[in-house]
């Protein structure tokens, strides 16, 4: 059977000045059935573009140029834009990194979740009004009766994030996006509001495609993790796999700055430089130009995907060397 | 509130004696007491004639309160201003509270007008520029707004009244009629003038505006949500834009009251901006400082409304 959503070659570009320049590159990913999928990588590495470009959400001026992202067999990017937006909200949810600026300031939160229900569903203020309290119960508003004409300025951080899990959520979708949903809250919330994810995820068997550059996060909520640099993937893994045998040089760098790993007193390892900016990025492997292991082929040639263990997807010119070794012997 | 409202009116008080002390300092740098006596009697008038209308004007009194503490033109000023006591005109001795009262009607059935054309006009082109953001349509229509708020006003007045009023001869070149059948045909030229000038400069303003409100994170969380572009500009979009729009619309109503100066002039509508432009020509001391004093009150009064206003769309807004 497929997959629920299969996102194949997808490219977005934004307009730069000799020529569109690709943020997001030829990406490829599964998202299975109530399947947790994290993708990972550091700010400015497209993930976010990437969510946004499953959406078709990606803002001006930038556009998807090339690829497909099929749910249940149907490709998002030829639906007409009436088609789409009933995709959107209904079957593809999404939340955002920053509750504080992501809700309308002038309508009170209820209403906000009043209209996305009604946007999807034939159904009476009074009855959505009651979903929507139910909706704030059951992700840990306090209060919920009373909260629902509250105006977002009223609200802490975390209690607005829980506001727009219960709005994601209020059309029971197959999917949802949460764009890095805890970076922007206090340590303490962040980890309610990723058990509040867990929890729900398991109640209601959906799918989160988590994008995060945190593998804290990653640990707690991911079944799969794709791992992308400067638009693309890199690694592709089950989780436990990828934590405790990280194949990329990226992959094995980011385990390595966790601080959660580091030795007490030594100072924690980190990647050299920062990702370049995508009109730098080198036309080889784009992470050759911060790579300890790099040799020949790197700066030149993109690395081809190689496959070294079942539901493993790596792209790195280093780890294709050793596996052609081993072939040989 | 009524807290807010008392200190922000202490504050307009302090504004309106400023106001008072610059129209005074800046008119008697210009002109003379004689000046003004000159120009209510006539050029040949002879000085013995000057001097008793002076005398009977209260103009041969000392300017400053150094000169005479008790008897002087500074203090008489701000007396008769702040109880209301406004008197007779300089030019022609009519009392100025009735001239005011006369031309409080022909000046709100211009400006009243003008402000809801000029809204229904604006907002509509601003949300379609803004809508289209980044077409052709966006930039032919912000092309037009700036030509629109370049061309002088009064090209428009010459040119409306040259081309609709005498080749056309649709409308009345200028003038005005209090009958309500009438009076159409006389605002119309005016109207139409008043709507163009303006336009351009209120479109640019409320286009920036809605973009601005458009690129909000909420309005993506809107399109997330499966909300149409419609939907999103009219329930998202607009509501956050009322804000600064307001400003823009509650500041200019206090102004409704005072006319409109050029187009009242050159369309001969007997109204507060006519009388102002008058003062103005005549010397007319009296009358003029009447104007400038009720425009700043209104003025303050306007900005206070104006930030209650805020606390009606605005649920963030508190009053302390």
């Amino acid at each position: 059977m497929s997959a629920l959503l299969e996102v194949r070659g997808l490219r977005t570009v934004f307009p730069g000045e000799s020529g569109p320049v690709p943020v997001v590159d030829d990406i490829a990913f599964d998202l299975d059935r109530s399947e947790v999928l994290a993708l990972v990588g550091e700010s400015g590495s497209g993930k976010s573009m990437t969510a946004l470009s499953i959406l078709r959400l990606v803002p001006k001026p930038g556009r998807v140029d090339a690829g497909a992202v099929a749910l249940e067999g149907e490709n998002l990017l030829d639906l007409p834009v009436t088609a789409m937006r009933r995709i959107r909200g209904r079957r593809i949810s999404m939340i955002f990194q920053e509750p504080m600026t992501c809700l309308n300031p002038v309508l009170p939160v209820g209403a906000q979740v009043v209209e996305a229900i009604q946007l999807h569903e034939a159904i009476s203020t009074v009855d959505a009004r009651a979903r929507t309290r139910d909706l704030f119960a059951e992700v840990g508003i306090p209060d919920p009766e009373a909260r629902l004409d509250a105006y977002p300025h009223q609200l802490s951080g975390g209690l607005k994030q829980r506001v727009m899990i219960a709005m994601a959520l209020s059309t029971r979708p197959e999917i949802l996006i949460a764009d890095e949903p805890t970076t922007a809250l206090d340590v303490t919330v962040q980890a309610q509001i990723l058990a509040l994810l867990r929890d729900l995820q398991r109640e209601r068997r959906m799918a989160i495609l988590l994008i995060t550059h945190d593998l804290g996060t990653v640990n707690e909520l991911a079944d799969r993790v794709a791992v992308m640099y400067a638009g693309r993937l890199v690694e592709v893994a089950e989780r436990r796999a990828l934590l405790s045998e990280p194949l990329h040089p990226y992959t094995r760098g980011l385990l390595r700055s966790m601080p959660a790993l580091a030795r007490p007193g030594e100072r924690l390892p980190e990647i050299p430089g920062v990702v370049p900016p995508p009109d730098q990025w080198p036309s080889g492997c784009r992470f050759s130009t911060r790579c300890a292991e790099r040799f020949e082929p790197c700066a030149d040639r993109v690395p081809s995907e190689t496959e070294p263990a079942p539901g493993r997807r790596v792209w790195c010119h280093d780890v294709e060397r050793r596996l052609d070794g081993g072939a040989g012997k | 509130m009524g807290a807010y409202v008392l200190r922000r009116l202490s504050y307009g008080i302090g504004v309106v004696f400023g106001v008072l002390f610059l129209l005074f300092i800046l008119f008697f740098t210009v002109t003379k007491p004689d000046d003004i006596a000159r120009r209510a009697l006539g050029e040949k008038a002879p000085p013995e004639v000057i001097e008793q209308w002076k005398i009977n004007h209260g103009y041969d009194r000392p300017l400053w309160p150094w000169q005479d503490w008790d008897d002087n033109l500074l203090f008489d000023h701000y007396e008769r201003m702040l109880t209301f006591d406004f008197g007779l005109s300089d030019a022609d001795d009519s009392p100025i509270t009735e001239r005011i009262a006369s031309g409080v009607g022909p000046s709100l059935s211009l400006t009243v007008p003008l402000l809801v054309l000029g809204i229904l006009v604006a907002i509509p082109l601003s949300l379609l520029v803004a809508f289209f953001r980044e077409t052709y349509i966006d930039r032919m229509g912000v092309f037009l707004c700036v030509l629109a708020m370049s061309v002088s006003m009064l090209l428009y007045i010459i040119g409306a009244q040259f081309l609709i009023g005498k080749v056309l001869r649709w409308y009345p070149i200028s003038g005005f009629d209090s009958n309500l059948l009438m009076l159409p045909r006389f605002l119309a030229l005016p109207l139409i003038v008043g709507v163009l000038s303006g336009v351009g400069g209120d479109v640019r303003f409320y286009r920036t505006v809605f973009l601005e409100e458009s690129s909000r994170d909420f309005v993506r969380t809107a399109r997330a949500k499966g909300a149409s572009e419609a939907r999103i500009m009219t329930r998202h979009v607009l509501r956050n834009a009322m804000i600064p729009i307001l400003t823009n619309v509650v500041l200019a109503i206090p102004f409704l009251f005072t006319g409109a100066l050029l187009l009242e002039a050159f369309f001969g509508i007997p109204g507060l901006g006519s009388i102002t432009v008058d003062a103005i020509a005549a010397n007319d001391f009296s009358t003029l400082r009447t104007m400038v004093f009720i425009g700043s009150l209104l003025f303050i009064l306007g900005q206070i409304a104006t930030d209650l206003s805020y606390g009606l769309v605005d649920p963030r807004v508190r009053f302390e």
